[in-house]
């Protein structure tokens, strides 16, 4: 669709921990300004994707590309560098610091000089409140309010806003929606689209495939750590994503069996199976 | 009525609380409180421990926790005492010495924190032991005693050990008021404090921001061993001399009057302020007793309810502070 080398990519990389065999020949590209989405089950290797993209591990084989340039990411802090900003599950936001301390963990601007030089609390918090107010959370207004004291959406809400602060060109965000309630959940979901509008590739990861739909542009299904699929937006059904994500085993069918058991057995669920 | 509020969602809030309970209880049992606030044994006794808490607080708010400590403060003594009392060297090497194990034992105490999964308990443990064998094995087998005199020269007295006022309070009381400062700088208004919260609050979420963990963890064990290490020099200068001692109770103390000074046991939270007020309440309640008819073996169990009180009283500021919202003006 276009023409420009894809922002960010991956070509054949597996991951191993040790003889712990995570991702296998795992490729992928994201363009500017496109969300892909990457779908799977719990443990299917979501999570160690992106930290591999993110430089937390290392790739065991295979390679990443950044604007068509082979790049590697010893460090987290190389990855940032590049303009790759992630949010990762459980994570991004510290509860017992404040809105603008928390907005600038390992970033904090400073005044003066030398020895001197002294975090700037007040212009942390100005930039911080300004920031999340324009992804949408309007009712955090005070910088030095406790993170702990916010809900889970605008804990999220911040970390990405953070992320998106930060001259990200490719956001990567690992299960934003996972713990959320469906109103917060349309909220993070808005702020990914804003995040696509601004021109951002972002890699939206999660198991539910509404909040995929919702956004995506471009969708990938793990499972094992592998790619099951790989499609664009309008090319399958709920249905057969959902399908996809069960690991062929037809969610459908599943339905209808459920349906056909609480048919039989006065409207009662049949017991979970193990 | 606001400004009270605020200051009840501090994290210094419940030391200062206690403080104030501390006081009124000896004012009811007996104490003049001009009395006590003219005497010095326990500004002295908050200075010792003060010292030491500032760092240990820092590094309890990062999740860590340092008991070798105990060790270090004999440990400063004696090699400042056997340097330039056995050895006779210049006052200087002593000096340098007291701080270089302070340095040389906070390094492998932090290493060894983030290199193993070992937790930090058992680590400090480990070098707390073997730091005292090494003392009493050095000190025995280097001048034949555990016990070592110093005579150490009148400027060296002035800065790290000697009376003022012409009474009997002790110069580190001055060291500790700079070296809170200090600590109060670094902690609450240099981008360090940020991350040494940050660290305490969720060191993954830490790292992935690229804070420096490993770095800023190692240079907070140095700074414990080393403060520790500083107050047992100048303790050895003061008293023309040095022991080797356990220094358990030492330990016990200074955590103790970190965690009443509001830095909680999980990390994350916590202020210089609250660790400052903390070792000065600690030291009252502890010295405090001597004023009293009371029977000083009673001030153990004062510091006992102090301590569960004040940890009451921790959580319940936290969650103020956790649902405050400051209404827009
Ligand atoms: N550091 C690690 N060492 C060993 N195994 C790991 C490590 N991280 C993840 N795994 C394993 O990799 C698999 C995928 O985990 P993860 O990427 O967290 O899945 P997801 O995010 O899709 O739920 C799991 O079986 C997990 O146990
Ligand atoms: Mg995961």
């Amino acid at each position: 669709m276009s023409d420009k080398a894809p922002v960010l990519e991956m070509r054949n990389v597996d991951k191993s921990f040790g003889p712990i065999d995570v991702l296998h020949e795992i490729s992928l590209k994201v363009h500017e300004g496109e969300v892909l989405c990457l779908l799977g089950d719990n443990g299917a290797g979501k999570s160690t994707l992106i930290k591999t993209l993110s430089g937390v591990h290392q790739p065991t084989r295979g390679q990443m590309m950044m604007d068509g340039q082979e790049v590697r990411f010893p460090r987290p802090r190389d990855a940032q560098e590049m303009g790759i900003a992630t949010v990762h599950q459980f994570g991004g936001t510290y509860p017992l610091m404040s809105v603008g301390r928390n907005f600038f963990a390992g970033a904090e601007p400073t005044k003066g000089f030398g020895p001197f030089k002294v975090f700037d609390r007040q212009k942390a918090n100005q930039i911080a409140v300004e920031e999340v107010q324009k992804m949408g959370i309007t009712r955090i207004t005070d910088g030095d309010r406790l993170v702990g004291g916010l809900s889970g959406g605008e804990r999220q809400s911040l970390a990405i806003a953070r992320a998106v602060y930060f001259g990200a060109r490719v956001l990567i965000l690992d299960e934003p929606t996972a713990a959320l309630g469906v109103k917060q959940a349309a909220h993070v979901l808005r702020i990914v689209n804003e995040a696509k509008r601004r021109g951002l590739a972002v890699i939206f990861i999660t198991h539910q495939v509404m909040h995929a739909m919702a956004v995506g542009d471009h969708f990938a299904v793990l499972i094992r750590g592998a790619i099951a699929a790989d499609f664009r937006k309008g090319e399958k059904s709920r249905e057969e994503i959902a399908d996809l994500m069960a690991g062929g085993e037809s969610m459908a069918d599943l339905e209808a069996n459920i349906e056909g058991y609480m048919e039989t057995h006065d409207g009662h669920p049949p017991p979970p199976a193990h | 009525m606001e400004n009270f509020a605020v200051l009840l969602r501090r994290p210094a809030a419940a030391s200062i609380v206690s403080l104030i309970g501390v006081l009124v209880f000896y004012v009811f049992a007996g104490v003049e409180l001009d009395k006590l606030f003219g005497a010095a044994s326990w500004v002295n006794y908050a200075a010792r421990i003060g010292i030491v808490a500032l760092p240990v607080g820092l590094l309890m708010i990062s999740g860590e926790i340092d008991i070798s400590i105990g060790a270090m403060i004999p440990a400063g003594a004696m090699t400042t005492a056997i340097i330039s009392g056995h050895y006779d060297l210049p006052i200087v090497f002593g000096i340098l010495g007291a701080l270089a194990i302070g340095v040389l034992v906070g390094s492998i105490n932090g290493i060894l924190a983030v290199r193993t999964s070992v937790p930090p308990l058992i680590i400090t443990l480990a070098t707390l032991v073997a730091m005292q064998g090494v003392v009493l094995a050095g000190s025995r087998l280097l001048t034949g005693s555990a016990s070592v005199p110093l005579n150490a020269p009148d400027w060296a007295k002035t800065i790290f050990g000697n009376l003022m006022f012409g009474g009997s309070h002790q110069v580190i009381i001055v060291w500790w008021v700079i070296l809170a400062v200090i600590f109060w700088f670094f902690m609450h208004h240099t981008k360090y404090g940020n991350w040494i919260y940050a660290i305490g609050g969720d060191k993954e979420s830490a790292r992935n921001a690229g804070i420096p963990v490993n770095g800023m963890t190692i240079l907070l064990y140095i700074m414990t061993a080393t403060a520790a290490s500083f107050v047992g020099m100048c303790h050895s200068i003061l008293f023309n001399s040095a022991q080797v001692s356990g220094g358990m109770n030492d330990i016990f103390n200074i955590i103790v009057s970190v965690v009443v000074g509001g830095v909680l046991l999980t990390g994350g939270f916590g202020s210089v302020a609250g660790i400052f007020v903390g070792a000065l309440t600690f030291a009252i309640v502890n010295k405090g007793i001597d004023f009293t008819a009371i029977d000083r073996n009673w001030s153990n169990l004062i510091i006992g309810i102090m301590l569960l009180l004040a940890v009451g009283m921790n959580e319940k500021f936290r969650k103020l502070a956790l649902s405050h919202v400051s209404k827009k003006k």
